[in-house]
């Protein structure tokens, strides 16, 4: 069936198929007339791009040191100046935008799935395990989210896998959480009993029905933590726990270029603003996302 | 002549298009009892709000003539209107569970209204709270006036509202599907309460409900509302003699224990009632 | 048992159980998650000698549970252990240190409350204007940038180019140890011994930090007013108040504003937690003598015995503070009851 702008929005959709990618155009459409939203989405994608063609953007490397040109001025020749140590800014910013990302990507493969999973689980079998599973949660939930990265990334080495790891196990309480609210709201309905009738096992269930149901609100969810992710782990690098010097990760750029706060404010202040942007557009489109997919919580 | 409304145009805009609901009504109401029929989506409700101005913000309202007592409402200022609403005319919301405050006592709710346009301490208007909750026939009403809306029953409640919109002494009562909410038990027992209260006070009443034979025993007049526009108005007793397809379906429709018939008979609509 | 003793209990023992678990995580940070923590707890320098002693002190010869035992029982006797960088013990530190976060803190979440609800009110009543959307907007800021990035801006701002804040620290140097410590938070105490321009410095350099924290929490506490309120405004009770002919303020405020107050209570609750979180950074850069700054410098320093303990207390504010937010929720809804 040939995909046009008809097949799309047609009332009546005749296979599965259609209807699915009916409604995901749908919610498209409802997203573009939100110009936050495609502004946030817009600067997302030009930082994965950014990213991913790094070493094509600049003709410098991330840890060339040049000590006679230290903190130098932005420049025709260095667009954002020289750091402390003569190195280019420029690169140094999209080359931490490549650490940022791919520390925040590693974070939320490891706990949306995990979240995801043990939100669905204590949500549909209920009972002791709901209650094991949600008083874990819970203490986990108890502590602010960078103090118990910190503590967490202290018991291991400094260095970016001990970041991801603690941060990763600070985030996925939220989604389980989520993900069990979504998931009683639908484990009394008529389509789960009429699974468990034809005799599909909980697993079964809880794969192939519930979590997909869970999956938008999640996606919302996701979307607005990414710039909390960001932030912990800029500030992990600030206090000298995350990605450690000379790895071009945004917090500890700040962290070793703070003395000259006074003097060369730009040294610290373009990673600021490195931070500053790509978290906004996380928040603006996790925001148009969010009243796309949920209406209801604008 | 209390109400005056002609050509009353009421519109939703949403991004690109507007949705006309109420598609140029026009009636007026004096003293007497008023009633406005229709299904869901009709336009009557709209229709009711629309004189107390309480309609949402993205509603367009327009009429050529939009009067109470001469008072123009088209384009009137908060102040003008704040000055009608309750003290003039009293609003009767469907469901008193959603529609009375959850967290103040039924007490202090009808002595704010007391007290907002009659003045007087807080002892006196508490004391009238409770005198009205008497003439709405709750019994214990000091006790009552102590509780909060969840704490008592739909019809109780509903009472209370009455009492509420009662105090301030208004001309008109609006009652906007007073009974829809209740059990079919009680809700005789409400209309018969407002029909009471209504005629010893001398004021005008606007009912609105979808239930026809419910309605022509209470009011003395009738409009019947259709896809945003009146249909037929006429005198609730002559009902019988109703004159438009639609109304005449509804009459139709419903069952007679006098008549029995073997099937009920089913409304059947017609495109053109729309125009 | 009545239904609110039993309720009663229920909830103690629920908040009991968190809490043995808050304790379960803190040792496994500190002793199971380490690849030494004996070398974590007396540095990387130390003889061998004192490292087999403290090996045994530590129990660490032991099984496990036996470990977990007795740090339990250390935790009941309020002992958190020795602090290596300071050679205190850890609970004396964090009294020392605590109140002035407590300081910041506290007068953060008030300004923020007293800020942040009404302008959550009145994005909520003037739903999409240009003055809701641009509190949207600044409270989206809010959240988008780090703490310490708009602490760094603040100072380089305020401090080096306006020069209308004094520099980090808590005090000016002429102050130090100069007040007596009745209640730990500086400007009560300069009040209280009459010290008026003790005062007025302590104040001075509060200001940024506070203002700082502050303008995080309203992010935070704006947009949930604003839901809330969105949510009350659009109930009918609001449309048969102003049928009653009530003025706006009055319906806003008397009417729909109560029936989310009780939430706004748990709201602030989280907030504090938030503010706790958000003082580490912020003592970090201003150079402010409290929990976050001793929290960070014994990090650094990979002294697991007051990050373990700084960690737990926090944790258990942050419970016992949720648990308060609820048990008003009970008392003061009469919804709930």
């Amino acid at each position: 069936m040939a995909i046009s702008r008809d097949w799309l929005l047609a009332d009546s959709p005749t296979n599965r198929r259609q209807a699915v990618w009916g409604r995901r155009y749908r919610l498209w459409l409802s997203l573009r007339g939100n110009p936050l939203a495609i502004a946030g989405l817009g600067v997302i994608l030009l930082m994965l791009l950014l990213a991913v063609a790094a070493p094509l953007l600049t003709p410098y490397d991330a840890g060339a040191q040049h000590l006679e040109n230290r903190l130098a001025a932005p420049s025709a020749a260095h667009w954002l100046g020289t750091d402390e140590l003569g190195r280019d800014l420029w690169t140094r910013i999209i080359y931490g935008g490549r650490t940022t990302l791919g520390m925040v990507i590693a974070v939320v493969a490891l706990t949306a799935p995990l979240g995801l999973l043990i939100g669905s689980v204590a949500g549909y079998l209920g009972g002791v395990v709901d209650k094991a599973l949600m008083r874990i949660t819970d203490i986990f939930l108890a502590f602010p989210r960078l103090i118990l990265a910190l503590a967490f990334v202290a018991a291991l080495k400094p260095g970016i896998e001990s970041a991801v790891l603690a941060i990763a196990l600070t985030a996925w309480p939220p989604y389980a959480r989520l993900a069990r609210a979504e998931t009683l709201q639908f484990r009394h309905s008529d389509f789960i009993a009429a699974s468990r009738l034809t005799g599909a096992s909980p697993l079964r269930i809880i794969l192939r029905h519930i979590m997909p149901l869970c999956v938008p609100s999640l996606i919302v969810r996701v979307t607005l933590d990414m710039s909390s992710i960001i932030i912990t782990a800029a500030s992990l690098g600030f206090l000298g726990m995350g990605a450690q010097p000379p790895s071009p990760e945004w917090g500890t750029m700040i962290a070793t270029a703070r003395r000259f706060l006074f003097s060369e404010w730009w040294v610290p202040l373009m990673p600021c603003i490195a931070i500053f942007l790509t978290s906004l557009a996380f928040n603006f489109l996790g925001d148009g996302l969010r009243d796309v997919l949920d209406p209801r919580e604008r | 002549m209390l109400v005056e409304i002609e050509n009353l145009r009421i519109a939703f805009r949403s991004r690109a298009e507007s949705f006309e609901a109420v598609r140029g009504v026009s009636f007026s109401v004096g003293k007497e009892k008023f009633a406005i029929v229709g299904e869901s989506g009709s336009g009557k409700s709209l229709t009711a709000r629309s004189l107390m101005q309480l309609l949402p913000g993205n509603a367009e309202v327009s009429a050529d003539v939009l009067r109470f007592d001469g008072i123009d409402l088209r384009g009137a200022s908060e102040k003008t209107l704040r000055q009608i609403r309750g003290r003039r005319v009293g609003f009767i919301l469907q469901d008193p569970k959603y529609s009375l405050n959850p967290v103040m006592t039924i007490g202090q709710q009808i002595a704010e209204a007391w007290r907002e346009h009659k003045g007087g301490s807080r002892k006196a208007a508490m004391q009238a709270a409770i005198g009205l909750l008497e003439q709405v026939k709750i019994r214990d009403a000091a006790a009552v006036a102590l509780r909060y809306p969840h704490e008592v029953s739909g019809g109780m409640g509903q009472r209370v509202m009455i009492a509420m919109m009662l105090a301030p002494d208004p001309e008109l009562l609006i009652a906007d599907e007073p009974t829809s909410a209740l059990d079919a038990t009680v809700q005789a027992e409400i209309l018969r309460l407002i029909d009471d209260l209504v005629s010893a006070r001398g004021m005008g009443l606007i009912l609105i409900s979808h239930d026809l034979p419910l309605v022509s025993h209470f009011c003395d007049r009738v409009a019947v509302m259709y896809a945003g526009r009146i249909v037929e108005q006429l005198d609730a007793r002559q009902l019988h003699q109703a004159q438009h397809p639609y109304t005449q379906g509804l009459l139709a429709c419903l069952p007679s224990l006098r008549h029995p018939r073997a099937r009920l008979p089913t409304l059947q609509r017609d495109a053109a009632w729309r125009d | 048992m009545t239904g609110a003793v039993k309720r009663g209990v229920s909830t103690l023992g629920s908040l009991l159980l968190t809490l043995f678990g808050l304790t379960v995580l803190t040792f496994f940070i500190g002793r199971v998650m380490p690849t030494d923590p004996v070398l974590a707890a007396v540095g990387d320098n130390a003889p061998q000698a004192v490292v087999e002693r403290v090996r045994a002190e530590m129990g660490l010869d032991q099984p496990l549970y036996v470990q977990f035992g007795h740090y339990l029982n250390q935790l009941l006797h309020g002992d958190l252990g020795r602090s290596v960088l300071t050679s205190n013990s850890v609970t004396s530190d964090i009294a020392r240190f605590f109140p002035a976060t407590m300081e910041l803190a506290t007068a953060a979440i008030v300004i923020a409350a007293l800020i942040g609800i009404p302008l959550g009110v009145w994005a909520a009543v003037r739903q999409g204007s240009w003055l809701d959307q641009s509190i949207r907007v600044i409270c989206l800021a809010g959240h988008s940038l780090p703490v310490f990035v708009l602490a760094l801006l603040s100072l380089l701002l305020f401090y080096a180019v306006l020069g209308i804040a004094p520099g980090p620290g808590r005090q000016d140097i002429i102050w130090q140890d100069m007040i007596p410590q009745v209640t730990g938070f500086l400007t009560v105490d300069s009040l209280l011994a009459g010290e008026y321009d003790a005062f007025r410095d302590a104040l001075a350099h509060m200001a940024q930090p506070v203002c700082i924290l502050a303008y995080f929490s309203m992010a935070y506490i704006t947009r949930m007013t604003r839901t809330f309120m969105l949510n009350a405004l659009s109930g009918e009770f609001v449309i048969t108040a102003r049928a009653k002919g009530l003025s706006s303020r009055r319906v806003i405020w008397r009417h729909a504003f109560p029936t989310v107050a009780v939430q706004l209570v748990t709201v602030l609750a989280l907030t504090y937690a938030g503010l706790l979180e958000g003082a580490v950074v912020t003592e970090n850069v201003f150079a402010w003598p409290g929990l976050g700054q001793y929290l960070t410098t014994s990090l650094m320093n990979a002294d697991m015995n007051p990050v373990v303990g700084a960690t737990l207390l926090v944790g258990t504010v942050y419970v016992l503070l949720n648990q308060l937010a609820d048990l008003l929720y009970r008392l003061c809804d009469p919804r709930v009851k």
